[in-house]
C-alpha cells in the first residue's frame, strides 16, 4: 500500500492515458501530413528548384571562377586584402585535400539558408522593435527555437517532407534565425531617440523613418546578428546531413559510423575554414559601417 | 506690429493619467505636488496663453523643469496637448490629421535641437537636405538649395564630411541649415545654442540675428540663459513651473521684474546693453542741449555718445528726430547700476 502512495512515488498519469495521448497527437499530425504533405511540398518546389540550381552552378563552374568570385565578393564586402589572401589559402587547401565538391554543396546551402533567415528575420525583428506586444510573443518562441535540441524539430519536418534538401534548409533556418531577429530588434530599439525625434519634426512618414533612419543606424547591430546566423547555420551542417543534405556533413557522418578519424578531422577543418572566412568577411563589413558612423574626426 | 502667427490658447499638458479627470482637477486649481502625490501625474504646462506675431523672435526662458521644452514641442505637435489649442495661420495644430500634420512639419515649421540631432550616417550635405528629401524633391533641386545654404551658413568645404567630424558649433550650423533649407515660416529652436561654448554661442546668436534681418522668420527660441534671451528676443516670456510668470520686451523685464524670482534673475544683467534711453530719460524741459541721441539707442551707446562729445547731457530724439527728452551722464549711470531706477514705473 505504502509503495505507491503519492508521497513515495510521483503521482503520474496512467500509462494508458499517456500512450493514448501520444498516439492521438502523432496520429493527428500523421493525418495532417498525409493530407497536406503534397501541397506543402509543392509550396516548397521553387525553393528546391533554386537550391538544386545554385548547388549545380557552384559545383559545375570551373573551380578558379568560383574562387575568383568568392575573393571578389570578400574584397568588395570587407575591403581588406588580408582577408582575401586568407580566403584564397583556405579554399586552395580545401580543394587540394579533395573536398571542393562537398564544400560547394555546403556553401550553397549555407548561402540560401542565410538569405532566407535574413528575409524572414529582419522584418520579424523590425516588428518586434515596433511593438512590445509582438516582442512579448516572439521572445519565448525564439528561446524555444534556440534551446530545443535540433533533432527534435527534425522529426516533424521529416514526417511532413521526408528527407532531402528542403527539410534540411527548414531545420537549419529554424536553428539559425534567432540571432538575426534578436539583434535587429535590439539595433532598432537602440537608435538615438533624438535623431528619431528630428526625423519626426521634419515630417518623415513611418516608412521614411524606418528606411532612412532606423535601419541604417541599426545596420551594424543587424550585421552582428547576420554574422551569428551564418555561424549557427554552419554548425547545423552535420546534423542536416543526417536527413540527406549533401555537403561536408556527409563525410563527417560517415567518419562517425566507421571511425575514420582523419576523414572526419579534415572535413571538420573545412567547415571551420568556411566559418572563419564567412565570419571575418561579415565582421569586417560590420566594422566598416560602424567606423563610418563613429568616425571621430581625422584630425 | 505685424500680424499674429502663432496663437497658443489655454494650453495645458499633464503627463500620465486620464486627461479628462486630471484636467478637471487642474481647472479646480490643484497644486503640482498634490497632483503628483495623489494622482501620479506630472503637470508640465498650466494654462499657457501666448501670441507670437509674425517675423519676430519670441524667447521662452526658464530653468530646467520649467516646461519650456515641452511647450515648444506642442507647436509642431511632437507632444500632444492635454487641453487647449495652438493656432498657426488660423489653423488648429491639434486638430490636424496625420497627413496635414506631416505637411505642416515639412513645409511650415522646422526645428533646431539642443543636442543637434543630426543623422550620423549622412554627410553634412545630406543632413541639410534631409527635410527636402522627406518632402520628395528631385535630387537636382535639393542639391542647388543645399549648396546655397552650405555657403550661407559658413560650411564651405565641409559638405561631404560626416557630422561627427565637426565641432559642436559647426554641427549646430548644420542643424540650423537643415531647418532653414525647407524655407519654413516658423523656426522652433529648442535650446539650440545651450550646448555650445560661450564664444561660439555668441557667434551663433550673431549668425541667427543676421539671418533674421533678411529672412524674417517667426522664431520661437527656448533658452535658460537670460543674457541670450535679452540679446536675441523681441519679446520674452518667462516660464516657471509650467506657467508664464512674466512676458514683455527685454527692457521691460529688466526694468520691472514682476516678482522676486525674476528680480533675482535680472540682478546681474548688463543693463546698459538692454535698456533703451527712451525708458529712462527725463521729459523734455525746454531748450534741451547736447548731442542728439535716438530714443531707442541702448544706454551703453548713449554713454559713448556723451563721452565722445564731452557733454554732460544729451537730447533724446524720437523716430522723426524731434527732441522728446534729455538724459544726463548721472541718469545713465544710475540706470545702468541700480536695480529699479526711479523713472521706471514700479510694477507689482
Amino acid at each position: 500500500m505504502a509503495d505507491n502512495a503519492w508521497w513515495v512515488t510521483f503521482p503520474q498519469m496512467e500509462r494508458e492515458t499517456l500512450v493514448g495521448f501520444r498516439k492521438a497527437l502523432d496520429g493527428t499530425y500523421r493525418n495532417f501530413s498525409r493530407s497536406y504533405g503534397d501541397a506543402i511540398e509543392a509550396f516548397f518546389e521553387p525553393l528546391l528548384f533554386f537550391l538544386v540550381w545554385f548547388e549545380r552552378l557552384l559545383i559545375n563552374a570551373p573551380w578558379w571562377v568560383v574562387l575568383l568570385a568568392v575573393c571578389a565578393l570578400a574584397y568588395l564586402v570587407s575591403r581588406s586584402w588580408k582577408i582575401v589572401v586568407g580566403t584564397t589559402m583556405a579554399f586552395l587547401l580545401i580543394g587540394f585535400f579533395g573536398m571542393w565538391k562537398d564544400t560547394m554543396s555546403t556553401m550553397s546551402i549555407i548561402t540560401v539558408c542565410t538569405l532566407i533567415a535574413i528575409t524572414l528575420g529582419v522584418p520579424i525583428g523590425i516588428a518586434m522593435a515596433r511593438s512590445d506586444k509582438v516582442r512579448t510573443i516572439v521572445t519565448p518562441i525564439l528561446d524555444v527555437m534556440q534551446t530545443m535540441p535540433a533533432f527534435v524539430y527534425l522529426i516533424p519536418v521529416v514526417m511532413l517532407l521526408g528527407i532531402g534538401k528542403v527539410p534540411g534548409v527548414i531545420a537549419v533556418v529554424i536553428y539559425a534565425i534567432p540571432p538575426v531577429i534578436r539583434l535587429t530588434n535590439l539595433g532598432i530599439r537602440l537608435v538615438d531617440k533624438d535623431v528619431l525625434e528630428a526625423a519626426d519634426a521634419f515630417g518623415a512618414s513611418g516608412w521614411q523613418r524606418l528606411t532612412g533612419v532606423q535601419i541604417p543606424l541599426a545596420l551594424p547591430t543587424i550585421m552582428a546578428g547576420i554574422n551569428q546566423t551564418i555561424m549557427m547555420a554552419l554548425a547545423m551542417v552535420v546534423i542536416a546531413s543526417m536527413i540527406g543534405v549533401q555537403g561536408l556533413g556527409q563525410p563527417v557522418l560517415r567518419s562517425i559510423t566507421n571511425q575514420y578519424f582523419t576523414l572526419g578531422l579534415l572535413n571538420g577543418l573545412a567547415i571551420v575554414a568556411l566559418a572563419i572566412v564567412f565570419d571575418r568577411v561579415s565582421q569586417a563589413y560590420g566594422r566598416r559601417m560602424q567606423l563610418q558612423y563613429e568616425r571621430i574626426g581625422n584630425v | 506690429m505685424s500680424e499674429q502667427k502663432i496663437d497658443i490658447r489655454g494650453l495645458c499638458k499633464v503627463f500620465g493619467g486620464a486627461a479628462k479627470t486630471v484636467m478637471q482637477l487642474v481647472r479646480e486649481g490643484i497644486g503640482k505636488q498634490e497632483l503628483l502625490d495623489d494622482h501620479n501625474c506630472v503637470l508640465a504646462l498650466r494654462d499657457i496663453n501666448l501670441r507670437i506675431p509674425a517675423e519676430r523672435i519670441q524667447v521662452v526662458m526658464g530653468l530646467s523643469g520649467s516646461g519650456k521644452s515641452t511647450l515648444i514641442r506642442h507647436i509642431n505637435r511632437l507632444i500632444e496637448p492635454t487641453a487647449g489649442d495652438i493656432i498657426v495661420d488660423g489653423q488648429s495644430v491639434p486638430g490636424m490629421d496625420a497627413s496635414a500634420l506631416r505637411d505642416f512639419r515639412r513645409n511650415t515649421a522646422s526645428m533646431v535641437f539642443q543636442g543637434f540631432a543630426l543623422m550620423p550616417h549622412r554627410t553634412v550635405r545630406e543632413n541639410i537636405g534631409y527635410g527636402l528629401k522627406i518632402r520628395g524633391l528631385a535630387r537636382d533641386e535639393i542639391d542647388t538649395r543645399v549648396s546655397r545654404w552650405i555657403e550661407r551658413i559658413g560650411l564651405d568645404g565641409f559638405a561631404d564630411r560626416f557630422p561627427t567630424e565637426l565641432s559642436g558649433g559647426m554641427q549646430q550650423r548644420v542643424g540650423l541649415g537643415r531647418a532653414l533649407a525647407t524655407d519654413p515660416d516658423i523656426l522652433l529652436m529648442d535650446e539650440a545654442f545651450s550646448a555650445l561654448d560661450p564664444v561660439i554661442r555668441v557667434e551663433m546668436q550673431d549668425i541667427l540675428l543676421a539671418l533674421q534681418t533678411e529672412l524674417k522668420k517667426t522664431i520661437m527660441f527656448i533658452t535658460h540663459d537670460l543674457d541670450e534671451a535679452l540679446r536675441i528676443g523681441d519679446d520674452i516670456a518667462i516660464l516657471r513651473d509650467g506657467e508664464i510668470v512674466q512676458q514683455g520686451a527685454p527692457q521691460d523685464i529688466v526694468l520691472a521684474p514682476s516678482d522676486d524670482y525674476i528680480a533675482e534673475f535680472v540682478k546681474d544683467i548688463n543693463r546698459g546693453r538692454v535698456i533703451q534711453v527712451g525708458r529712462v530719460m527725463r521729459p523734455v524741459s525746454d531748450g534741451a542741449t547736447g548731442p542728439e541721441i535716438p530714443h531707442d539707442s541702448l544706454l551703453e551707446a548713449a554713454a559713448i555718445t556723451l563721452a565722445e562729445a564731452t557733454a554732460d547731457t544729451g537730447t533724446v530724439t524720437d523716430a522723426d528726430g524731434r527732441p522728446v527728452g534729455t538724459i544726463s551722464r548721472g541718469d545713465l549711470m544710475a540706470a545702468m547700476v541700480m536695480a529699479t531706477p526711479e523713472s521706471a514705473p514700479a510694477k507689482v
